[in-house]
């Protein structure tokens, strides 16, 4: 067992959390008895994704919003996730959120993983979630996750985050964009980038109108694949007062303008959140949406390891040459 | 399953503003499918040694053109072996005179790159120094 590596990484030991995380994200067997052993301690930590497209600052922003919120009288300690994508044709990949972050980079109470997605579709890496559980028991207060550019359906972070800012830039598209389903409703915050720009209001104007129609009302729950009984009455209950409307606000990163409103709005979400008893609720959902995807992942490992490899084989000479459709053959695999 | 990638830190340490090298590298080991963390120029050898400790990575390679490599290097390797990171493979690539190279490889680099290498070659030793586990 990993004891001692997790003991310290518990106690904050910085060589420690960063072989921790490479065991983690390599699945070793020593990384996966790791998170079971650190997982009670886990649950501190509020969680905050930041999304939006390529180019749209989200790098910049996360490291001028740390130095915001290392400054609050309690100096919270914060790591920051930075994902960005593998190539699909040699498997490698360029990490360069760091060289957007190096002002703060001297701070000992700050820890900067970077994170290739690895083939994973959703704008995260599959081990980002465990990631955020590695620095959630090490003690830091704050996950900062920053997905990769994002275009409209990378929306996997706000099935971990607590908190999500979504970053749009003026000029990124007309109202139709804006009332489009996907990343902008999954906002908790929304943040128009590079507000010295033209249009600026009208983008703020757009995301406002959209906020404004309700897409605030969702709670980024409602459609769950897996709501208990027990949860859809929590929600069936909730009242006009637990429904969070996204503030829309304008920063420019480089400028370090409007980030003491977005870090205060970032910080009265979380206390919202634990007010209206959401922010367990929203655990818990994260928690169900974990297991399914292990459980599926687990059960393709044990049906491939176990499936006969020639027969897998001949269904899928069946299907490539058109004796069989895909339907038919997922269904012959499935009878093996 | 996943699999244990090769990480390396590309770092420019010193004033000197020219990174072009530094991203050609880079891109060679991106695409030869390691994972490459790309810091920036100007960096510190307090930054770079932070850099490859949050990182975890196997490997650091340093593109100096400015001729500090003899102040720069040595402190940057004793830092991350500071840190505990004893087995981190270090290369240098830049305008490194003949005669600085005994210096430097004694310090602690392992290989010592200069104009006109073929990134082939980089990414060839690098493999080869780091066996996967």
């Amino acid at each position: 067992m990993p004891t001692a590596l997790v003991e310290k990484a518990l106690q904050g030991d910085k060589l420690s959390i960063t072989h921790l995380l490479s065991e983690v994200e390599a699945e070793t067997p020593k990384g996966i008895q790791a998170l079971d052993l650190i997982y009670p301690h886990t649950g501190k930590a509020h969680k905050i994704g930041i999304t939006g497209a390529p180019g749209s600052g989200k790098s910049t922003l996360v490291a001028v919003l740390v130095k915001e919120l290392r400054a609050l009288p309690n100096k919270p300690k914060i790591a920051i996730i930075a994902v960005d994508p593998t190539s699909p044709f040699s498997g490698g990949a360029l990490l360069g959120d760091r060289v957007r972050m190096l002002h703060i980079q001297h701070d000992p109470d700050v820890f900067i993983r970077s994170m290739a997605t690895r083939g994973a579709l959703g704008g995260l890496s599959d081990r980002t979630e465990a990631f955020t559980q590695v620095f959630d028991a090490a003690g830091y207060d704050y996950v900062l996750i920053e997905t990769v550019g994002a275009g409209q359906s990378e929306v996997d972070v706000v099935n971990l985050a607590h908190t999500v800012i979504v970053v749009d830039t003026p000029d990124m598209g007309d109202d139709i964009q804006a009332i489009k389903a996907g990343i902008l409703e999954i906002a908790d915050v929304l943040v128009v980038n590079k507000a010295d720009r033209p249009g600026v209001d009208g983008t703020v104007r757009n995301l406002q109108n959209m906020v404004n129609a309700g897409h605030g009302k969702d709670l980024n729950v409602h459609h769950h694949r897996f709501l208990t009984e027990k949860n859809q009455e929590k929600l069936d209950h909730l009242v006009e007062e637990d429904y969070w409307f996204p503030p829309v606000l304008k920063t420019v990163a480089t400028e370090n303008t409007g980030i003491a409103l977005l870090a205060e709005k970032i910080i009265e979400h979380g206390k919202f959140l634990k007010d209206h008893g959401l922010w367990e609720l929203k655990t818990e959902l994260a928690m169900h949406e974990i297991v399914a995807r292990n459980l599926r992942l687990a059960l393709y490992r044990r049906w491939i390891e176990d499936a006969d490899k020639t027969k897998l084989q001949a269904i899928l000479n069946d299907l490539l040459e058109k004796r069989i459709s895909p339907n038919q053959a997922v269904q012959a695999l499935m009878a093996l | 399953m996943s699999e244990k990638k090769i990480r390396i830190l590309i770092a420019k340490p010193g004033l000197d503003g020219h990174d072009r090298g530094a991203k050609v590298i880079a891109r060679a080991l991106r695409d030869d499918g390691m994972e490459v963390i790309y810091t920036g120029l100007r960096q510190t050898p307090d930054m770079i040694a932070e850099a490859a400790l949050q990182e975890d990575v196997d490997a650091v390679g340093l593109s100096i053109l400015s001729g500090a490599h003899n102040a720069l290097v040595p402190q940057i390797i004793e830092k991350l072996r500071g840190n505990g990171q004893n087995n981190v493979y270090v290369f240098l690539g830049g305008i490194i005179p003949e005669a600085d190279i005994p210096h430097l490889l004694e310090a602690g680099v392992t290989k010592v790159y200069g104009p006109g290498t073929n990134t082939q070659t980089v990414c060839r030793d690098i493999r080869e120094a780091i066996a996967p586990e």
